[in-house]
């Protein structure tokens, strides 16, 4: 196994000198980035900057050319494949929701629990009190309990996004990462996912991509502002959005 | 359309269809057995063969529909498996013909005899116990697809290059099956079968048990299938069908599922061969055909795709009109007509004749539930029945 016996680092995840390239294109540069335990970190940066890119990496979908990828100071995750990665504990919501349309939103918190996820143990699968309990527990986190036998295809945009939030939660991983969580949003969804996502940070670490910046403000976190796949920016909102370079290349004058 | 109803309905079908099943394995067979021949309602035993072979096919669709329809892997190289389970039973049918062979050699099938071989490959020992053979039905086939899918779903080969692979995969076995040396009868394949567990293979009582176990066979498939699709394997299964990606991000080892059920399925399609083989008296290379293979693909969507009952049904709607019509005038627009069927039901009907039966059914049962309100609501003076959609 890839576990070594001392953590390399406290990080629940730490990207050191990381290379992507498709056909000569060098999507990821040099990146380096550290979460802290129970840390929220909002990442944004102009299309191409290599935000989606890099959370293919963490997730094991894209392999790294170069550079160091630990997930909680000890496992490498260049080496595993996404199921493995999901298996560790790092759940992922993708840009576009991404819910299995034709089951109800129970089944797909059901689908999502971190329970045993072995073909034996879904094929002989007995439902217990604490798993639909965890369910009932999301459902009313994501405000969907009134839709819980609906087909997950019926949802509105807004609620889909609170599903697929919700099945993240169901997953429970140590690390989530969340994909533009309030694209096409209402500005009162866009400000209860901003409260969801605090309240999931109180127990979880976060990674957020969002273009989103009255949302990113209502987070509060620090900011990561990529560029060209490497980091240009960081730290507090104030400080980024006030940073020559990021004015330059993402906001705008 | 709420989903209880959908389980609900489909539960209804499913008991349905196991009645159906049932009380034509039981009555067919008593009527064809103990009613005077020439009587109005005994049927006769051409027929009671004739049923008994869209039986098995109705087998193969189930095993069809439970990957194309729950997992979304469209192999068009079922009928591979079919005939690999057609095979093994026709070896144990040859075996036991023994002496009695135009050659009268005791252990050689004739075809070996006629090629000068002196002395029995070793692929075909064991082949003279029927548990063996019964072993053999569902271990070649299963084997097969276990070493097929473990190659191809591990590299991830998906959509519709997973369908090309396999009707490469069944014609390959269609080109190997058709060679004399590969010691399986060549393109004559094997056939002129004497008796299968002591009983004559054409008498009337064998036809019928035949009949009867090959319904039986149904049931338990059926049950097998509603089995998977209902556990949640199965909700993993539409997960897979639905996003594969998805899927595997949640934790789930995509591949270990797809290889699961590709595997019992192809076990099924091998019973569904074996069984067929003793009813049609032969089994020849013909049977790995690609043409039937997609012919199996059609009978699932006719009959309406992810449902089990359907698959069943458009096996048996499917090859009733292919026997009607190629026995008339209509013969050799056959394909013509399978063709047009399946364009027609893609544009027309895509779920199916049960799916859109199921469908019209909710909506139907939506209406009147709705209707129900809106009088009640009317009734009380709560509210104007223009305000209940």
């Amino acid at each position: 196994m890839n576990v070594m016996d001392t953590r390399a680092t406290s990080a629940m995840l730490y990207l050191d000198g990381v290379h992507v390239s498709f056909d000569g294109f060098h999507a990821i540069n040099n990146l380096s980035l550290t979460l802290a335990p129970g840390e929220m970190r909002a990442i944004i940066g102009p299309n191409g900057a290599g935000k989606t890119t890099m959370m293919d990496i963490i997730t094991g979908k894209t392999k790294p050319d170069e550079g160091t990828v630990l997930f909680d100071g000890v496992t490498d995750l260049a080496r595993l494949d996404e199921t493995r990665i999901a298996e560790l504990g790092i759940g992922r919501k993708f840009q576009k929701p991404t819910v299995f349309e034709s089951q109800t939103v129970q089944d797909n918190l059901l689908l999502a629990l971190n329970v045993d996820h072995s073909v034996r143990g879904t094929l002989f699968w007995r439902g217990s009190k604490a798993e639909s309990e965890r369910i009932d527990k999301v459902l009313e986190t994501i405000r969907l309990t009134e839709a819980r036998n609906r087909l997950a295809g019926s949802l509105s945009h807004g609620q889909k996004q609170w599903l697929e939030i919700g099945m993240l939660l169901a997953q429970d991983p140590k690390l989530l990462l969340v994909d533009e969580p309030v694209a096409g949003m209402t500005d009162v969804e866009t400000h209860l996912t901003a409260e969801l996502l605090k309240e999931i940070n109180k127990t979880h670490t976060v990674m957020v991509v969002e273009h989103d910046m009255t949302f990113v403000r209502e987070l509060g976190v620090k900011v990561t502002c990529l560029h060209e796949g490497t980091v240009l920016a960081e730290g507090t909102i104030d400080q980024v959005s006030s940073n020559e370079r990021v004015i330059e290349v993402y906001l705008g004058r | 359309m709420t989903p209880h109803m959908l389980t609900r309905s489909l539960d209804r079908g499913a008991a349905i269809f196991l009645a159906v099943v049932a009380a034509c394995g039981i009555l067919i067979p008593l009527s064809n057995l103990l009613l005077p021949a020439g009587s109005f309602l005994q049927v006769p035993t051409y027929l009671v063969a004739l049923w008994g072979k869209y039986v098995c096919y109705a087998i193969l669709a189930l095993a069809i529909d439970l990957i194309w329809g729950y997992c979304g892997i469209l192999s068009l190289g079922h009928g591979a498996f079919f005939a690999l389970g057609g095979y093994a039973m026709g070896m144990y049918l040859m075996r036991q013909i023994g002496a009695r062979g135009v050659y009268g050699n005791p252990i050689l099938p004739d075809f070996m005899v006629f090629l000068n071989w002196q002395k029995l490959p070793w692929y075909w020992y064991g082949f003279d116990m029927f548990w063996f053979a019964a072993l053999m039905v569902l271990f070649v086939p299963g084997l097969l697809a276990f070493c097929f899918g473990w190659l191809a779903f591990r590299s991830r080969v998906t959509g519709v290059y997973l369908s090309i692979i396999t009707q490469a995969m069944t014609y390959a076995l269609l080109l190997a099956f058709f060679r004399n040396d590969f010691g399986f009868g060549g393109n004559n394949g094997l056939t002129d079968f004497k008796d299968i567990l002591g009983f004559n293979v054409q008498a009337e009582g064998t036809r019928a048990a035949l009949f009867a176990l090959s319904c039986l066979a149904l049931i338990v498939g059926f049950l097998i299938c509603r089995f998977i699709v209902s556990s949640k394997l199965g909700k993993v299964l539409i997960a897979v069908r639905d996003a594969e990606s998805r899927t595997r991000f949640l934790g789930y080892r995509v591949e270990s599922y797809k290889l699961f059920v590709f595997t019992v399925s192809a076990c099924m399609a091998g019973v569904a061969g074996a069984l067929y083989v003793p009813q049609v008296g032969i089994i020849n290379p013909s049977e790995f055909a690609p043409g039937n293979s997609i012919e199996a693909v059609i009978w699932v969507a006719v009959g309406g795709r992810g449902t089990l009952v359907g698959a069943a049904l458009g096996a048996v709607v499917v090859n009733y009109a292919k026997t009607f019509f190629t026995s008339g005038v209509l013969a050799p627009y056959w394909l013509f007509m399978l063709g047009a069927l399946f364009i027609l039901v893609t544009l027309l009907l895509p779920k199916g004749i049960v799916g859109t039966f199921i469908a019209w059914w909710e909506s139907s049962n939506e209406k009147r539930t709705a209707a129900a309100i809106a009088s009640a609501a009317v009734e009380d003076g709560v509210a104007e029945p223009k305000m209940v959609e």
